[in-house]
């Protein structure tokens, strides 16, 4: 028999049974378009944080001091990455001054946890002490007033730059720049009073919204006045340095270069910062949602397996119906092979057919969710044309391995029993 | 043409052999109309189903043009069945939901035959069945399926038709104008017939009669005094 003789056979015998073969292709269809969708979901997720990584700023080098080590006495605990305080400003300084080729602009920063106060309204906020560079290097604009100066930084002034966010939180009523905003830590043990000298255009969205939280303050004001991280040389520690390569900037040549002039300024034995690119943080971020992806991918495998079993059943419950129809036709001539050929492509029919379906209404409901709201959530998905061929393929597969059972089953049947089966 | 050399076919039921066929010898030569003879029970099924190599025989051998069919495989058999036997059954055995046409088409499906249309409703024509191309069997009387059927046998060009009480399920006139159409085709093409029946009448249209009684062949006549 030809294939296209079976396929013809196949297809008249899907449509003789209409109802059956729409209810058993359904299973199909679902569990093709639900991997298509949650793929898509779980690709858009991916897309999600990465615009997020991309959101802290463009061509983005972070350097951090390495975990503290245990005390000399061997016992203590090591602190997490960027506990040590072996960064300085003038790391930053030397840094910017070096000139290095790649290198766009420099931004140290130093982070503190404070209470924000302004008349009536407080919030709990991140504090960061930083450079005027730092707008340049992070790509955060500003929507009012002034960043801080080199003034600023040299007089230790009592200014701070207020996040879109926080600003506000705490002026609801707007025109905070030339307010006061109370800075308390400690418990409210220590306060300072702050003049708002600017704001920050809001990064919004799913791109850097936490940066719309945070105050900025000069990292000089940060070390000497308030004063959290002492250190005995009377440098500034600062907990990251921000670099901005120039655009095409080759990013690990620049690491290598940051890292040996770092290096040559701090004599330790083992390097004591770390450093990390942007492309090493959408890396990583890209690691996690790829789990998503896959565990997404493998619920919905899940539903498209149990399809699968559902046109097997169906296939072998066909069997047991048209004996006599197989009978009929081992009498007339057909050879085992052509009694398991018409049964693989009634199966194969059913799931590709469905598979199609499935693939059809899975774009239709990953591009119609894309961008709306699903329970408080933007939902973004991404239909990966990967995803399609591999639904695609799988649902044959499935059709192969669920109709090759019966259809065996069918051709081993005794012509006589079968013709005799009424 | 086909020998059988001592033939046994045992079935069991449980603990009881059933003796179906006992060391039957049977010798059928090519063009040969040969009916096969006996009441219920005693055999003539079984010998069908193993002349038309759908069963195998429990002991002795079957030669089909000298070859030993005990030593080809299921799918040789098929193969050699395909080509060289059409059959006729009492229930017709028809495909529903396929028109006459399709049925006639269906031995050369498996053959891969060409021109399939033209040779099918040539059969067709050749049963009185020129205009019922397009008829299911639901739209057929008895009679007309089991033309349908005699044509589906035929198209193929085999070399032996068997043919199972073909007038079982049709009343008395009908069986006739049946038997007429099958016997001057099968005549025409000077095709070996063997007929399972057990009315006299049928067999009647056979040139050589053997009788069968719990799996014996208890006579073996001839008409026209044809030597054996």
């Amino acid at each position: 028999m030809s294939p296209y003789d079976a396929l013809r056979v196949a297809v008249r015998a899907i449509a003789a049974n209409g109802l059956r073969s729409i209810l058993t292709t359904l299973g199909m269809v679902i569990g093709v378009g639900s991997v298509i969708v949650l793929i898509a979901v779980g690709q858009g997720a991916q897309k999600g944080v990465q615009d997020q990584i991309r959101g802290l700023g463009t061509d983005l080098i972070f350097i951090k001091p390495s975990a503290a080590a245990p005390g000399s006495g061997g016992g203590g605990a090591r602190g997490g990455p960027g506990s040590a305080t072996t960064l300085t400003k003038s790391d930053s300084d030397a840094l910017a001054a070096a000139n290095l080729p790649g290198v766009a602009g420099v931004a140290p920063q130093i982070s503190v946890d404070v209470q924000a106060i302004a008349g009536a309204n407080n919030q709990g906020v991140t504090l960061i002490g930083t450079t005027p560079e730092y707008p340049a290097v992070r790509s955060a604009p500003l929507a009012e007033g002034v960043f801080i100066s080199a003034t600023d930084i040299d007089k230790k002034t009592l200014t701070l730059v207020l996040g879109s966010e926080i600003a506000k939180t705490l002026f609801p009523d707007g025109n905070p720049v030339g307010e006061t905003v109370r800075l308390s830590l400690g418990g409210g043990r220590i306060n300072f009073n702050f003049k708002v000298v600017g704001v920050m255009a809001p990064k919004g969205g799913s791109g850097g919204g936490a940066q719309d939280g945070y105050i900025y303050v000069p990292v000089s004001t940060l070390q000497s006045r308030i004063g959290v991280v002492r250190n005995p040389t009377g440098e500034i520690n600062v907990n990251q340095i921000n670099v901005q390569t120039s655009k095409g900037a080759d990013q690990k040549s620049v690491e290598g270069q940051i890292s040996l002039l770092l290096s040559q300024r701090h004599t330790s034995e083992a390097p004591d910062f770390t450093i990390q690119s942007q492309d090493d943080l959408v890396g990583a971020a890209g690691e996690v949602s790829r789990t998503l992806s896959i565990l997404l991918g493998s619920i919905a495998g899940i539903s498209l397996v149990v399809g699968g079993i559902g046109v097997m059943n169906i296939m072998l419950v066909s069997v047991t119906e048209r004996t006599r129809e197989i009978g009929i036709r081992r009498a007339v001539g057909a050879r085992g092979r052509d009694i398991i050929l018409q049964f693989v492509t009634e199966a194969l029919a059913l799931c590709i057919g469905g598979g199609l379906l499935g693939i059809a209404i899975g774009i239709g409901i990953a591009l119609g969710i894309n961008g709306r709201d699903v329970a408080g959530q933007v939902m973004t998905t991404v239909v990966q044309p990967w995803s399609v061929a591999v639904a695609f393929a799988v649902s044959a597969g499935i059709g192969a391995v669920s109709g090759s059972y019966p259809a065996y089953r069918a051709s081993r049947l005794d012509p006589i029993t079968a013709l005799r089966n009424e | 043409m086909i020998t059988l050399e001592s033939v046994s076919k045992v079935y069991r039921a449980g603990t009881q052999e059933i003796r179906a066929l006992d060391s039957v010898d049977l010798e059928i030569g090519r063009g040969e109309y040969i009916a096969i003879m006996g009441q219920s029970g005693s055999g003539k099924s079984t010998m069908m189903n193993i002349l038309g190599m759908l069963d195998r025989p429990t002991q002795g051998r079957y030669l089909f043009e000298g070859r030993d069919i005990g030593k080809t495989s299921d799918d040789g058999r098929a193969r050699l069945r395909s080509r060289e036997f059409g059959f006729v059954f009492q229930q017709f055995n028809l495909l529903p939901r396929m028109s006459a046409i399709e049925q006639v088409e269906l031995p050369m499906v498996y053959q891969s035959v060409r021109g399939r249309r033209k040779l099918a409703r040539a059969a067709l024509a050749r049963v009185g069945l020129a205009d019922r191309m397009d008829h299911k069997p639901t739209q057929l009387s008895g009679g007309q399926q089991q033309r349908v059927a005699i044509a589906r046998a035929l198209v193929v060009n085999p070399h032996v038709v068997l043919a199972d009480e073909p007038t079982g399920a049709l009343d008395t006139a009908t069986g006739e104008e049946v038997m007429e159409i099958f016997t001057s085709l099968v005549r025409e093409h000077n095709i070996t017939v063997i007929l399972v029946t057990h009315e006299p009448e049928v067999a009647a249209y056979a040139d050589r009669t053997v009788r069968m009684r719990d799996g014996h062949i208890v006579e073996d006549t001839r008409k026209y005094g044809k030597a054996s």
